[in-house]
Formats: C-alpha cells, structure tokens, sequence
C-alpha cells in the first residue's frame, strides 16, 4: 500500500489500495434469455432481442428477448388463468410458504445475485452485496408473513386480491425493485407479469429461475423483457391487467396515469425526486459530512430519493463545503466488482448523457462546479462525483432531477427557511434532516412535505417500512402494512 | 289587499375564503324546482372564482392542517350543531328540489347531521388508524403517519343535494385537508345553506370553498389545476369523467373516481374517504445515547 500527496489538495493523504475484485466466475451467463411465462423460458413469438451490456466496460453480457404484443397477450393470459385456478384460492398459509421460499433461495444465491446486479447495472459490489439483495430477501421475507394474516391487516374481514398486476420497474435497483413489486403482490394473493427495465435484465430473469428452483405455480410470476414503449406499453394498457404498478421517471408516470384513465385499472406509481437534506449548525458534522455523501453517491446517486439538494445553515456552508470537497477526494471511481469501490458506471449512455447535459447547464446558469481529479476507466459510461456551489433555487440543477452523481449546495439561515426552500419543489419523496435536537428533528418531519423523512441518516430502507412519494413524485406506499393496500381490492 | 307578508328571499352566492361574493362574472342562473317552478337565481360560478377559490383553499391549508386534530373535531362538531338548527330551511330547499317529501328530507337531514357528527369524531382518530410504528432492523424509531393530500377538489353528488353533499366534503376536512367545492349544478341551494352553516361554525375561511355553476364549464378547470391535490370526481357525469382523469395527470393528482351511479348515501360510510385524500409520511428517527 502506497501513498500520495495530492496537490489539489495538499492537507489530504489518499490512500492506494491494491485492487480487490470480487471473482465473476460465481456467475454463469447464458449467451441469450428467453421470456419467462408460464413457469418456462420460451422464445417471443416475433423472435425479437437486443443485447445488454457491462456499462462499467460496454462488453456485451447477453441476447435478451425483447417481448412483443403476442407475448404480453400469453403472458397476462396465464397469469390471470394462474390467479383464477391456483393462486388466488390457494390457502394463505400455502402462499405464504412459497414466499418464505424464496426468499431462503435470494439468500442462499445472494453472492451469485449481486455478481450478476453489479455486472448488469453498474453499481459497485459492495452495495449489491450488503443493499440490494438483502433486502430483496428480506422484502419476501417480510410479506411472507403478511399473506396469511391478510384479514387482520386492518382492510376489512375479508380482503380480496384485486387481480393480475403488470409491474414495470426501472434500472437503478433491479432485483431489489422486483423484489418491492412482487412480493406484497403475491402475498396478496395476486400474480405478476414484472417488465424488467431495458437495460438491467438480468437479475430479473435469476430470480426468475430462483422462482422456478421454489416451485412457484406455473404462471404465477411472469416476465418480459424488452423495451418500455413496446412490451412495457403493452403490458399497462393490456385489458387483462387489473392493477399497474409503475417505478420510474415523472414523465413516463404521467403518461402512465394518463393513459390509464378511464381504464378503472388501480394504480401506484413511485415516481422522480428532488430530496433536500438539511445540515443544521447543531449537526454531528463527522456524521453528516458521511451522510450527505450517502445521501447523493449512493448508486452513483441514481436513485430516486437521493438527497441532492443539500441545504446547509449559512453559518456551517464553508466548512460543510470544504469537508466535502476533502471527503469527496477520496471516493473511489471505477470497477463495480472491486470491493473498494465507492461509485460505479452510470447505468447507461443515454442517462450520462442526461447527467452531462443538466450539468453543463447547471455551470451555464452561473453554479461553481467542482469535482476531485479522478481518473475514469477508458471504456464504459462514468461521471466523477460532483458538486455545486452558488446555486440558486431557480437554476434547474436545483430544480431537476439529475439521477446522476451531482450535488447541489443552497443555504438557509433559520428552520422556516429551510423547511420553504426543501417544500420549493413539484417533488415530494423524501427529506433529510441533520440535528442533535430531538424536537426540531420531529418539528421538521411535520412540516416537510415528503413521503419519508431520514433523520440523522439517509437512503435507509426496510420492507416493514412504507416508502413513496408526496405531490409528483407519485402515489401509493411500498413496504409495510401501507404496502399491501395497494395489492387489494379496498 | 292580501295580509299575508312578502317574504324576504335570500339571495344564494358563492361561498369562497369565508366570505359570500357574488360570481366575478356578473352571472346568474334559474333554480328551478323538481315540478319546474322558479326557486332562486344562483350564481353562475366562472374559472376565475375557481382559480380564486383554489387560492382561497391553500391560503388555508397550513393553518387547517396544523390546527390540533382535537380542534378540528370540536370546529366539526360545532358543524354539525348549526346545521341541525337550520333544519327547517333545509327541509325546504330538499323538498323542492328533490321533490320529496317534508319527512323524507327531514330523514336525509337528520343523516347528514349524524355523518357530519360520525365525520367529525374521526379527526382524532383517524391517525391511529391509518398510522403504524415499523420495527425496523436498525436502530431508528421508525414511524408512519397519515397526513392530508391539500387541496382537494370535489364534485359534489348531482342528486342527494345535502346528505351526498355532507358525505363527500366532512371526510375531505376531517383529516385537514381544504377543499374546493362545485355543487349539485341543478340542485345548489342546500349547499350554498351548507356555505352559511360553515361560515357560522368557527370553521376557517378557505377550508371550504363552494362554488354553484356548470359542472361542464368548472370541472375541468379544476382537475387541470396544477395546485389542487387530489380530485373527488363523486358527482362527474360520465361523459366527462375520462377528460377530468386525463386533465388531473397534469401534477399527478389523486383520483377517487366515481361509482357507476350515485351510490345509496344512506348506507354507512367507511373510512375509505378519508383514507383516498391522506398521504403516508415515514419518519426515521435515530435511537442513541
């Protein structure tokens, strides 16, 4: 172990680290994927596919079948016939074992899970390995429990499934996504057809083979692959879906529900997000300086309750800025397998090219932009962690969401200024809040307009806990009790 | 010569902010009773009283929502006192424009107060309900709590003209929400009765806004409005509810849709109206010496 003076800045020692890749060979990928209908992997009917690539390498990983109209039509037929004749009348208890199920598989397969997530999506090892797939596990774990206790569940004697549900979820958290759609679904004794984002199949179509190695019923759980405007159009619009669940932008969300009216389909939608964490003077820095870091790199800050907006009390913002710039500087860029990585490839070129664009616009609108000197890997689609400095809140770095690595520092002198500038958005996901004060913590939860409020941490999540949106960033609740309202029929 | 004495009428307006004012418009239309006879002239609410009430209804949200939910039960309850005081006036207006009987409107008032009273005892409750604390595997405090959507724009039922009407504006309030509501367009005078018990109920000015007019002309604006919250499309005719869905995307409001006739106000209700007009907050708070 080596290490460097850097000359940007001098104060700061950088360790090296000798790389520590976590090994492939775990990982057994076929050179093509069928779609999974019916408990079987099968060719689409049009013979269609595209590939899926390393974004960390652009290498490509797979021929992926992309499901055509015939093919939704099979799989959401199947699926409501599996609802009809074994999943629905199934004994809760029954349901109930085959969750537990597979949730014990997630576990037993965990590293082969985040092997796979990491390769397909990008995001570094170390977050797979201790995020995405324990709580996938953990979400079946959870709802498991639920689906024989349905009638205590405080919706009514005798709750009813509402029917075939058509999941569309999106790339940034692929198996842990699939994980929050289907298992409340099937624990309320509904069946899937999932539509797997375009770019991050993978682990959708293990844990499609997980739920075979479990024995679910044929049909119960189904999933196409394929493009969003066809398959996953499709699928929302099809007449044999009762219920749509939707992760994913603002804008698709508002096509969604705009398509869907009239159709009397129920709908949930977790939508964009432009959380504010507030540093306040009182704050436990050395906490929230990792906090705040948490808050906006965590899955190179592609998800969509990232604390992208910091608002930092005006008498900290100095100190608060030069401890990030300080911490920032060591965050390790580059291969998601090494188990020392901190930030991954951005899942793909469209989206860096998003990240790219709002950035520019952010530095030509007046904000400071500011990222440590990092070398990126020649190959794949990387974006160094960034921020902002003197950034207004009318800039559309403050405005918009980024899905990108990208901070943006605003001020505030008092709690009310604060709690107006974090509410000055048409988001409302999540909030963070840094404090020693109890009370003010709880004063700010109250006043914040955001379906989850982190208090002294960030991007914490947990199957019993419900998760979802205010205003634009959409509506229904994921996790918790909260969570199966939006499978049944009240 | 006759003895008997003129009657004074009362003039029905808009009831937007706490205050009566007549439509901005200048307009007008005839009320006419189930038989065809003339009853008032009602105000012909325009888009600009909607924009004004919308505005009207989150001047008064914050303090609405804010107020304790021990408060809010005792303005409701308050409600439903002055509104069993003007039981006679109501009878009337029922009556006339439903053309039923004085003891049938007398049995639908008598409902509508009961609702109010069973609306009013939710506001304290409705928390604990709808609420949870989450065990989660960490060291947080970790708590859910139902909070209302804001403001809620309602289109009050076509035919039960004050228990319809108490049945979907009490569950939007209980919970803290303000609302924006358009009356029963051929039968309005018992909501705009309704507008003179609230304004006398300590009830807030904005919390309720209660506009008269043409469904057709008023209901679209208000769905398409980017600073209403939610929707209750209860009283849409059908020809409009799939416009009024698409208008509502424009900030991805909630929608509670209508059911395919007007539904037997009667019957108990369930929590299930407030519950469409509530958003769940998660508060991770840490635990720590």
């Amino acid at each position: 172990m080596s290490k460097t003076y850097r000359t940007d800045q001098p104060e700061h020692v950088v360790w090296e680290y000798s790389p520590a890749p976590e090994s492939r060979s775990i990982v057994h990928l076929q050179s093509s994927y069928g779609l999974f209908i019916g408990g079987a992997f099968v060719e689409p009917v049009d013979g269609d596919s595209y590939r899926t690539e390393n974004p960390a390498t652009e290498e490509v990983l797979a021929e992926i079948a992309a499901a055509g109209l015939r093919d939704v039509d099979r799989a959401v037929e199947v699926a409501g016939r599996a609802q009809k004749t074994v999943w629905g009348p199934m004994a809760g208890a029954e349901r109930a074992k085959y969750l537990f199920r597979i949730a014990r598989i997630i576990q037993e397969r965990s590293r082969e899970l985040a092997v796979l997530e990491s390769l397909d999506n990008g995001k570094p090892i170390r977050e797979s390995r201790d995020v995405d797939v324990p709580l996938a596990a953990a979400h079946f774990f959870y709802y498991a429990g639920w689906a024989d206790k349905l009638e205590h569940a405080g919706f009514g004697p005798n709750p009813a499934p509402i029917g075939v549900a058509g999941q569309v979820i999106p790339w940034n958290f692929p198996l842990m996504m699939a994980a929050w759609k289907l298992a409340p679904a099937l624990a309320a004794g509904n069946t899937c057809v999932l539509k797997p984002a375009t770019t991050t199949p993978l682990t959708a179509l293990l844990l499609a083979e997980i739920i075979q190695q479990a024995d679910l019923p044929p049909g119960v759980v189904n999933v196409l692959t394929g493009a969003g405007s066809v398959a996953g159009a499709a699928l929302v619009a099809h007449p044999g879906i009762d219920k749509v669940a939707f992760t994913g932008s603002t804008e698709v969300g508002k096509d969604l529900q705009r398509a869907l009216a009239g159709k009397g389909k129920h709908l949930t939608l977790e939508l964009g997000g432009k959380a504010a964490n507030i540093v306040f003077e009182d704050a436990a820095l050395d906490q929230a300086i990792e906090g705040i870091v948490n808050g906006i790199f965590f899955n190179q800050g592609e998800v969509c309750c990232a604390g992208s907006r910091l608002l930092v009390q005006e008498s900290i913002a100095d100190t608060v800025v030069e401890r990030l710039k300080s911490r920032l500087s060591t965050l390790r860029v580059g291969d998601p397998l090494d188990k020392n990585t901190d930030l991954g490839a951005i899942n793909n070129a469209d989206q860096l090219e998003k990240i790219r664009s709002l950035v520019e616009e952010g530095e030509a609108e007046g904000a400071v932009r500011w990222s440590p000197s990092c070398a990126l890997p020649a190959h794949g689609y990387w974006f160094p962690p960034t921020l902002f400095t003197n950034v207004s809140p009318s800039q559309s770095i403050a405005r918009e969401e980024i899905f990108g690595p990208v901070l943006s520092v605003l001020t505030f002198r008092t709690p009310e200024e604060a709690v107006a500038k974090a509410n000055n958005t048409t988001y409302g996901l999540s909030a963070g809040v840094w404090t020693e004060k109890g009370s003010r913590i709880l004063w700010m939860a109250q006043h914040l307009r955001a379906g989850v409020v982190w208090a002294n941490t960030f991007n914490r999540f947990d199957p019993t806990s419900p998760f979802g949106g205010y205003r634009e960033s959409g509506f229904g609740r994921e996790g918790g009790r909260h969570g199966l309202a939006a499978y049944l029929d009240v | 010569m006759s003895d008997e004495r003129l009657v004074v009428r009362k003039t029905y307006k808009l009831y937007i902010g706490g205050a009566f004012p007549r439509s901005e418009s200048g307009r007008s239309y005839a009320v006419v009773a189930s038989d065809g006879s003339f009853l008032a002239n009602a105000a012909l609410g325009s888009r600009k009283d909607l924009r004004n009430a919308v505005v009207a209804a989150r001047n008064a949200l914050a303090g609405w929502s804010g107020a304790t939910a021990y408060n809010r039960g005792q303005v409701l309850y308050r409600v439903a006192e002055m509104l069993d005081g003007r039981r006679s006036q109501f009878a009337d207006e029922i009556s006339s424009s439903e053309g039923t009987s004085q003891e049938a409107a007398a049995a639908s008032i008598d409902a509508a107060v009961d609702r109010w009273v069973w609306y009013a005892g939710w506001s304290d409750k409705v928390a604990q309900v709808a609420g949870s604390s989450n065990p989660v595997a960490g060291p947080f405090f970790n708590f859910s709590v139902p909070e209302p959507t804001g403001v809620v724009g309602v289109v009050a039922p076509q035919s039960s003209s004050l228990l319809g009407l108490v049945s979907v504006l009490a569950p939007v309030i209980a919970t803290g929400n303000t609302a924006v509501l358009l009356a029963s367009e051929t039968r309005p005078l018992p909501a705009i009765t309704l507008a003179e018990v609230l304004a006398t109920s300590d009830l807030p000015g904005g919390v309720v806004n209660l506009l008269t007019g043409q469904v057709a002309e008023l209901a679209p604006v208000l769905a398409a409005h980017r600073d209403v919250d939610a929707l209750d499309l209860t009283g849409a005719p059908a020809s409009l509810v799939v416009e009024l869905e698409r208008a509502a995307v424009s900030n991805v409001k909630r929608v509670l849709l209508p059911q395919a006739c007007e539904p037997d106000w009667a019957e108990a209700p369930t929590p299930r109206r407030m519950l469409a007009f509530l958003e769940t907050k998660t508060v991770w708070h840490p635990v720590g010496l």
